[in-house]
């Protein structure tokens, strides 16, 4: 998989699926990177087709309808969308 | 982090900010925020052809993707309920005023599947002089024997109509 990985305070396994493109996506990685945190992210849409499929079937299992940025912490608590509030909540920050 | 913006950009904002003050529409004031947006149009022009929402994954294929061309079929009523459209690219006279903020919102496109199971079910009345042609982006509706080549209200292309009945 091709996920950059961004060093930090360890909070879990958190994985961030975002858009090149998405201001949203931008914002939220922006956020992970001032808190902090160790965390993976990948921009999905700069991935070749099978690659991009893989990552979407994963995507699915959080987010069914595979919107961006979707946000996945430890596999099993899922944040969609930019909402800082609850990103913050979440990571205890 | 400084932001890499597309050659056009300014261009492109002022020319979509003219047009959306012409027709009763308003772009995001947070000027960098919307052209942060207005740049990732342009590299997905460049990458697929068209305009695709910067926010939402293109498919790469234009008939699957028209509903999210900027823009898109579900701009009017995410602004109208949420105060701005998917992306942030347009808010409501409220959210200008400072009368009301921004507030998260699902993603309101339907998955593939549906959209196509929605798109079988034209009604008819078979009666009517002239077919009637809808807007897909803010519900302009016209009889004639075919949609008009730009959309009067909201300048949406051709494509962007369906029949309606």
């Amino acid at each position: 998989m091709t996920m950059v990985h961004i060093q930090g305070e360890d909070k879990g396994n958190i994985v961030l699926y975002a858009l090149s493109t998405c201001v949203w996506c931008k914002k939220t990685k922006k956020l992970l990177t001032e808190l902090g945190v160790d965390f993976h992210y990948v921009y999905v849409d700069l991935l070749e087709e099978d690659e991009k499929e893989k990552i979407l079937d994963v995507m699915k299992i959080h987010n069914p309808v595979c919107s961006f940025p979707t946000l996945v912490i430890d596999d099993k608590t899922c944040i969609i969308g930019y909402n800082e509030g609850r990103i913050r909540e979440v990571l205890g920050k | 982090m400084k932001e890499i913006i597309e050659t056009g950009t300014d261009e492109l904002y002022a020319h979509l900010n003219k047009e959306a003050e012409e027709a009763g529409y308003h772009l995001n004031p947070d000027v960098e925020h919307a052209k942060n947006l207005v740049s990732g149009m342009l590299v997905n022009e460049k990458r697929y052809g068209y305009r695709a929402c910067p926010c939402r994954l293109a498919t790469g294929d234009k008939d699957d993707d028209l509903d999210i061309i900027c823009p898109c079929d579900y701009r009017d009523q995410d602004v109208e309920e949420y105060g701005a459209c998917y992306c942030g690219l347009y808010v409501s006279e409220s959210v200008i005023e400072g009368e009301k903020n921004v507030a998260p919102m699902p993603e309101r496109r339907k998955p593939l599947e549906e959209r196509k199971r929605r798109e079988q079910m034209p009604a008819t009345i078979s009666s009517l002089p002239f077919p009637m042609w809808r807007c897909r982006v803010c519900g302009y509706l016209c009889a004639r024997d075919g949609p008009p080549g730009v959309c009067p209200i909201c300048k949406a292309k051709a494509e962007r109509f369906e029949r309606f009945m």
